[in-house]
């Protein structure tokens, strides 16, 4: 009688066994990147970056990976606050405007108003700091008519986009500022050689700050309160979690960053000009994106977005190097963005 | 046991424009007993229970918490005075893990400034706790702490929310229709965990439209009919017919029929 009864213990055991096996390569695929939802976007950016250095040797060198590091600094540098605003389950569309009208403020409080009256511009040191704090203030505006007068994220900041624009405008009557900039304004646009790499001390700062949000996200009650509030609003409220507290530092804390990466554009262009930055806050929405955070919240990691802005930087690069036309490259990137908002829809729906 | 009741509301009154959710609706709970409360929809059965839990604030009455009255203006008030409450919807966040739902809204700090200046959290500290209140329940299905909440099956998230309200719960810890969007097996493991939390001493209050289930794990149940209590039974001096006959107001109670001091 012991035959049988091993056999049949075998037998339940390879059907537990063939149960586990039945979770089909494309399944196991699935769980993974639900786990690791940067994966695919690292994935992508090695699959890039093999295939561009196919098509033009001088892609796949020190050099030309320096130049687009420099080139993504300021949208992967926005990316940041608005990873932090998406994982809420929100949307920043006016994050170029509160960059720009940070940007605006430092320079015009620091060059003053010559032959107005006001002759002598302020302290850097009082100029930067209040440029920082309008970043933060124009968040807070964001963050207090999402949480208080409970209006979508979309709609309140496709508002304040104008709105900030608009104040920008009226700030400098739509003229650049012409004076020479502060040599304090202009710090993150200096070189510094990292071995082969030669980057500017914008890439390390924008790469400092992603540093610290991650460290906050992952390991601080704060971070982890972000999540479940994109995650599930009602859950995190019913968790005692105060909701609104959470969403408006996000917002005040995204303004931060926004008026901070507007202290790398001015390195980076050496003027303030009203007309940069137009576009970040749609090349911000697509790092992010691309990077794997998910706009329905809760889900992605902020080093995702720093892979998603580099994505979108590989690809303008290496399609230019590969001779391809500017508008392939819009095709391309417009494309990537389908693919990998599809990727996270097969992601999710994987584990309802 | 001791007689005065651990939760006890008094003429809760509560409108939602003209419409009357609660006419003076009054509750005691006893200590370790669980009490039922159940009602036809739109008896003003959940009101109450967000009166009592903070999630609502009542236009009139009074609510009185181990022989001191209490004003909650948030859900947070009554989880600070000791009341835990598990809501219908599942209240966990699908994406977080076991341990993190547990402790979401209290998270545990690192000791010493790690957790003081750079304000980091105990993962590690939470996941043992966690695992602890876990198994005290005996809910041995779970094996992995640190497994998200969406890949647990309902009863298993119903589990981990009950195990939450079981960790923190000081005084007494409110159920609304646990069970409601549960299969067979999964609600049999909620009851058994109601069960066991009554064996743990806790007072539990339970909402419930399964009269089966009601009449299995209850010792007293409040029939809510029109926003008041229509009568208190108990599951051996009434039989379900009854119940239902209250709940409807085909049948009325006696004062003196009903089970208004404790029966455990």
């Amino acid at each position: 009688m012991k035959g049988p009864q091993v056999s049949q213990d075998t037998a339940t055991y390879d059907a537990a066994a063939e149960f586990q096996d039945r979770a089909s390569v494309s399944q196991k695929i699935q769980a993974t990147l639900h786990k690791y939802p940067w994966l695919s976007s690292a994935f992508v950016l090695l699959f890039a970056s093999i295939t561009f250095s196919f098509f033009n040797e001088n892609f796949l060198t020190p050099s030309n990976f320096s130049l687009i590091l420099q080139q993504v600094a300021i949208v992967g540098a926005v990316a940041a606050g608005q990873t932090i605003i998406i994982l809420t389950a929100g949307i920043d569309l006016s994050c170029g405007a509160i960059a720009v009208f940070s940007s605006m403020t430092m320079a015009k409080l620091v060059q003053g108003t010559p032959g107005e009256g006001h002759p002598a511009g302020w302290s850097i040191w009082l100029a930067f700091p209040l440029g920082l704090a309008v970043g933060m203030l124009g968040g807070a505006i964001n963050g207090f008519l999402v949480t208080k007068v409970k209006l979508p994220p979309f709609i309140v900041t496709l508002g304040t986009f104008n709105v900030f624009v608009a104040l920008t405008l009226t700030l400098t009557k739509g003229t650049v500022p012409s004076i020479e900039m502060d040599p304090f304004l202009l710090t993150l646009g200096h070189y510094v050689n990292l071995g082969p790499f030669r980057i500017t001390t914008g890439v390390l700062f924008m790469i400092a700050m992603y540093s610290f949000l991650a460290f906050v996200l992952r390991y601080t009650g704060w971070g982890r309160h972000v999540y479940a509030v994109g995650d599930d609003i009602d859950a995190a409220r019913l968790a005692g979690i105060s909701v609104n507290r959470v969403l408006m530092s996000v917002y005040v804390v995204a303004g931060l960053i926004f008026a901070l990466s507007a202290w790398i554009v001015i390195g980076r262009v050496t003027v303030a000009s009203p007309n940069t930055g137009s576009d970040l806050n749609l090349d911000s929405i697509t790092a992010v994106v691309i990077g794997g955070t998910s706009l329905f919240g809760g889900r992605g990691t902020i080093f995702g977005s720093l892979i998603g802005a580099i994505i979108v930087g590989v690809f303008r690069n290496g399609l230019t190097l590969a001779g391809v036309d500017l508008y392939y490259q819009l095709l391309a990137i417009g494309l990537l963005i389908i693919f990998a908002v599809s990727v996270d829809q097969w992601i999710r729906k994987a584990r309802k | 046991m001791s007689k005065a009741p651990i939760l006890q509301a008094v003429g809760v009154t509560k409108n939602y424009g003209r419409v009357i959710a609660l006419d003076g609706a009054d509750l005691e709970l006893f200590p370790g007993e669980v009490l039922a409360v159940v009602g036809d929809n739109g008896a003003g059965k959940s009101t109450l229970i967000k009166c009592l839990s903070g999630a609502e604030i009542p236009d009139e009455g009074q609510i009185i918490l181990d022989g001191a009255q209490v004003s909650f203006k948030r859900p947070q008030d009554g989880r600070h005075a000791g009341i835990e409450t598990v809501y219908q919807t599942l209240a966990v966040a699908p994406a977080l893990d076991i341990a993190s739902n547990l402790y979401l809204g209290r998270e545990m700090r690192k000791s010493g400034p790690l957790g003081s200046i750079f304000r980091m959290l105990d993962s590690s500290g939470m996941r043992k706790a966690a695992k602890e209140h876990i198994s005290a329940l005996g809910i041995g299905t779970i094996q992995n702490i640190s497994q998200a909440v969406e890949t647990l099956s309902g009863g298993q998230r119903q589990a981990v929310a009950v195990a939450r309200a079981a960790a923190f719960g000081q005084k007494l810890i409110i159920l609304d229709e646990p069970t409601a969007a549960l299969g067979v097996r999964e609600s049999r493991q909620v009851l058994k965990l109601i069960e066991s939390l009554r064996d743990r001493g806790m007072p539990v209050i339970l909402i419930s439209h399964n009269m089966p289930q009601v009449f299995e794990v209850a010792d007293r149940i409040q029939v809510q009919r029109l926003g008041k209590r229509a009568a208190v039974v108990t599951p051996k001096t009434h039989s379900m017919n009854d119940v239902v006959a209250i709940m409807t107001g085909a049948m009325t109670v006696d004062k003196k029929d009903q089970a208004l001091s404790p029966v455990r």
